[in-house]
């Protein structure tokens, strides 16, 4: 091995971990170069979704379920922590923890039976559920202040100094978010991962190899309620204000495009789907007239060129390529 | 008495509404049984039925019957669309991405009706003068006659298509053995249009059934449809009498619940109970069992 | 070592296995023929868990096991493969082995997300060892491969690779060479030879009957859910009930 394929099998071998820290480094720094706080909240926009569709991509990507109601597990996490700190005045990242945890066990009681239930059944099941929790929203104003939204939520803050502008957000978000993302990395390259990815594309050869399918689909269902919950509430905290249109079906649907888009079974490619949506609004101009028509192209589009989401689609094509020159090569 | 005729009210109100549910249901699963996914797009026929309504009477001019029957006839045409240019050229089987296909056509087609028709809520007359009469001590608009009994003729057509027309058996047929059916030689490609076809007007008609007495937008047929759709799952999906059976339980169930218990969470209790049922008897009340 | 006892299995009141007993040996292969709808992969799919039988047991060195979920068969050292494939079409080669090894592998919840070294490490010695099996079974080469794109000769090697990879006591082959040219089921036909000489015990579910002919210690023949004879290969061959089972529908269809 020469010296240059040394260093190339190195980056190879910790590809990943390079990725991530390359991410961290630039998110470290961007701050240095983008001071302007509207940039800088969009950046966190980003951030906030990113941690909801990284949860929702091992569900839908990784284990093959579907889900169209994650948007309410957000809601409870966001109204949670609004209640919470707001109302009872708990210190946010206590109330954060707590809701999380209550949102999971949530999920675990909403995940036993559903997750019997396949495709077309859960996805109705989840639908319910996120009706259901925007209907209580809208209706039980004493608690939720209704349709007109809840107001008055604390900042975060950390060792006393509050998170309330876009750079010090910037700070807290974004960290948190490569936590997140590199457990998801940790957890598609465990056994567990490799299980789910097994039980999406047959669950009967899965069950006789020894995976617990109905086990390993309510963990990730759980962990993707956790993530969705965590992701509600830093939002709460970020805008100070919530309010029931955030977590309607239709933001289901939107998380659901961002997980799609980029790509089933790719954590990358979450990252990628969240900030094409989120930023698509920011550079063109007549997109809130058609911005349902291009949402909809795009997933159109995408799941005819590329059925797996394009970021894999790409992977998965790049691959093969790579595969089929070296076949060449050695015969 | 006066509490016998309320009674009777809430049975007419849910029985209404679970008609217009069955219809949706009805498209759900012609659908299902053709190509085993669950269509998306089916709650957009419901919106487009109701806008073609508007625009035939308002913008075009025609009398009601005509109308009408465009309407559904649009509907339909819109059905064969969305399928042959939506989901004929994807070429995968899988059925998470092709229900992901379906979320996207629907997207789309919410778009392109909120362009053309705009935002605003609009209103559509009924099929006849709506003086109301009076049946079993309850009021009754003309209207909700109509549906009952458009919604059982639409019912027996289906079942008299299933059953007597060659098109009929073929995609029944297909449902319950796609590879065999491909194998004789049937045309599949054609057959799922035309259960695309089917399912469009069984939207279009429940949304010009329902939207004189709802009112009309772009997105009135989402709650409709979802309801719909969940009618199809509480009555099995893919019998259908089950389906109805779904769609008018379900109906009744949510006319009761807003006039006893509350109108202000009567979502909430449909979509309960629904998951209720779920959590219980998976396959619905008359669905076939687990091989 | 794998003993069945008055299997029973109705479906909708129609029997599809009708009180079935007979044993796999230790060390031997254990034939299991049989004309279509004779209830063969009923029977499979009750030793495996996937179907639950009405009557009867099927018990591995005493323990019953007919009754457990099909996820704790292969706990037991049972491993199989399936009669179409059933492999996992957009993993690679390595991973649809090492999924044979998920038995081993470390499928705690907080160690999957943390991945502290320890797991890393066993991570990587499942790796090493589903790679020898990818040398046996001549995949190497085809380790990155999605299994999607392979030729289904490959594949059924790999669907081997998987089933063997985990060091399993007793296996489960159902049709392995359905598909396959001559060449390549003889070589197949070598290999279950050489699983039974390092000491597994086999159960095989075969149509191709030079095979069957070829490997077999024991046959066990089933017609309409009855078992309707049984005993070495020569004895099967000139069995007239067999003859009978198999000539007879071969007239009809004929």
């Amino acid at each position: 091995m020469s010296a240059k394929d040394k260093i190339l099998y190195f980056i190879w071998l910790h590809r990943t971990g390079l990725t991530v820290g390359a991410l961290g480094l630039v998110l470290g720094f961007y701050p240095l170069f983008q001071d302007n706080p509207y940039f800088l909240g969009i950046s966190n926009l980003i951030g906030i979704y990113l941690i909801v569709t990284i949860g929702l991509n091992l569900f839908i990507g990784y284990a093959g379920q579907i889900s169209l109601g994650h948007a309410g597990f957000v809601a409870l996490g966001a109204y949670g922590s609004a209640i919470l700190t707001a109302d009872l005045g708990w210190n946010p990242w206590l109330a954060l923890i707590i809701v999380a945890l209550l949102v999971g066990l949530a999920a675990l009681l909403v995940g036993i039976p559903t997750l019997r239930l396949s495709g077309h059944y859960l996805a109705m099941a989840t639908l319910g559920f996120n009706i259901v929790i925007y209907t209580i929203l809208i209706q039980w104003d004493k608690i939720t202040g209704g349709p007109s939204g809840f107001a008055g939520i604390p900042p975060l803050s950390v060792f006393g100094m509050p998170i309330d502008d876009e750079l010090r957000f910037h700070y807290v978000i974004w960290p948190l978010a490569i936590i997140f993302l590199t457990l998801a990395l940790n957890l598609v390259r465990s056994g567990l991962g490799l299980g789910l990815a097994a039980l999406a594309q047959n669950e009967t050869a899965a069950s006789a190899l020894g995976i617990k399918v109905s086990r390993a689909k309510i963990q990730v269902f759980v962990l993707s309620a956790v993530l969705a919950s965590v992701g509600g509430s830093l939002f709460a905290h970020c805008f100070t204000f919530v309010n029931p249109h955030s977590f309607s079906i239709f933001t289901s649907l939107e998380l659901v495009t961002m997980v799609v888009i980029g790509g089933l079974g790719s954590v990358w490619g979450s990252l990628f789907g969240t900030a094409l949506i989120v930023l698509m609004p920011e550079y063109l101009e007549f997109f809130e007239t058609y911005k349902d028509i291009i949402h909809g192209l795009i997933l159109v589009v995408v799941l005819t060129v590329f059925p797996q989401g394009l970021i894999s689609g790409l992977r998965d094509m790049a691959r093969l390529k790579i595969l089929q020159r070296r076949d060449i090569a050695q015969h | 008495m006066q509490s016998f005729n309320d009674f009777m009210q809430f049975v007419f109100s849910g029985l209404t509404n679970g008609s217009v549910y069955a219809l949706i249901a009805l498209g759900f699963c012609v659908v299902h049984n053709t190509m085993g996914i669950v269509n998306f797009t089916q709650v957009d026929f419901v919106s487009f039925g109701g806008m073609l309504l508007y625009t035939s009477l308002f913008a075009v001019g025609l009398p009601m019957p005509a109308a009408f029957l465009g309407a559904i006839f649009g509907a339909a045409l819109a059905g064969m669309l969305v399928e042959r240019v939506g989901i004929r050229p994807s070429k995968t089987d899988n059925h998470l991405v092709l229900i992901f296909l379906t979320i996207g056509l629907s997207i789309i087609l919410r778009g392109i009706m909120k362009i053309l028709w705009g935002k605003n809520r609009m209103a559509v007359p009924p099929l006849t003068a709506d003086k109301p009469v009076h049946i079993l001590g309850a009021t009754v608009l003309p209207q909700i006659i109509w549906i009952l009994l458009l919604t059982l003729i639409a019912v027996a057509v289906l079942a008299w298509f299933f059953r007597c027309t060659s098109m009929g058996l073929c995609m029944r047929g297909v449902a319950s053995n796609p590879t065999a059916a491909a194998l004789v030689g049937l045309n599949v490609n054609r057959i799922k249009a035309v259960s695309f076809a089917i399912a469009g007007g069984l939207g279009g008609l429940a949304g010009v059934l329902i939207t004189p007495i709802t009112t009309l937008s772009y997105d009135v047929g989402v709650l409709l449809g979802l309801k719909g759709f969940a009618a199809a799952i509480l009555g099995g999906f893919g019998s259908f009498p089950g389906v109805v059976l779904g769609g008018l339980t379900l109906g009744l169930l949510e006319s009761f619940s807003a006039a006893y218990f509350s109108s202000a969470y009567k979502d909430v209790t449909a979509f309960g109970i629904l998951l209720l049922v779920l959590f219980i008897k998976p396959q619905g009340f008359l669905g076939k069992g687990r091989h | 070592m794998l003993s069945i006892d008055h299997l029973t299995k109705h479906f909708g009141g129609l029997p599809a296995l009708n009180d079935v007993s007979f044993d796999c040996p230790a060390g031997r292969i254990t034939t299991l023929i049989g004309p279509n709808g004779a209830g063969k992969s009923t029977l499979i799919n009750c030793v495996t868990g996937v179907l639950v039988p009405d009557k009867g047991s099927v018990r591995l060195e005493g323990t019953e096991i007919g009754r457990e979920p099909s996820y704790r068969i292969p706990y037991h050292g049972i491993a199989r493969t399936f009669q179409n494939l059933a492999l996992f079409p957009r993993l690679s080669v390595l991973e649809n082995v090492l999924s044979g090894l998920t038995v081993e592998a470390e499928t705690g919840f907080l160690k999957s997300i943390f991945r502290p070294p320890a797991t890393r490490n066993h991570e990587r010695r499942l790796r090493l060892k589903a790679m020898e099996m990818l040398d046996r079974f001549v995949l190497a080469g085809k380790a990155d491969w999605p299994v999607g794109e392979l030729s289904y000769g490959d594949r059924k090697r790999v669907e081997m690779a998987r089933a063997l990879v985990s060091g399993p006591r007793i296996l489960f082959l159902d049709e392995p060479v359905a598909g396959l040219n001559a060449e390549e089921s003889a070589a197949i036909g070598e290999e279950i030879c050489r699983l039974r000489n390092l000491g597994l015990t086999i159960l095989l579910v075969e149509h191709d009957m030079d095979l069957v002919m070829a490997v077999s210690d024991g046959i066990v023949v089933l017609d309409s859910g009855e078992l309707i004879a049984q005993g070495s290969p020569e004895e099967i061959r000139h069995n007239p009930k067999v003859i009978e089972a198999y000539l007879g529908r071969m007239s009809v269809t004929a």
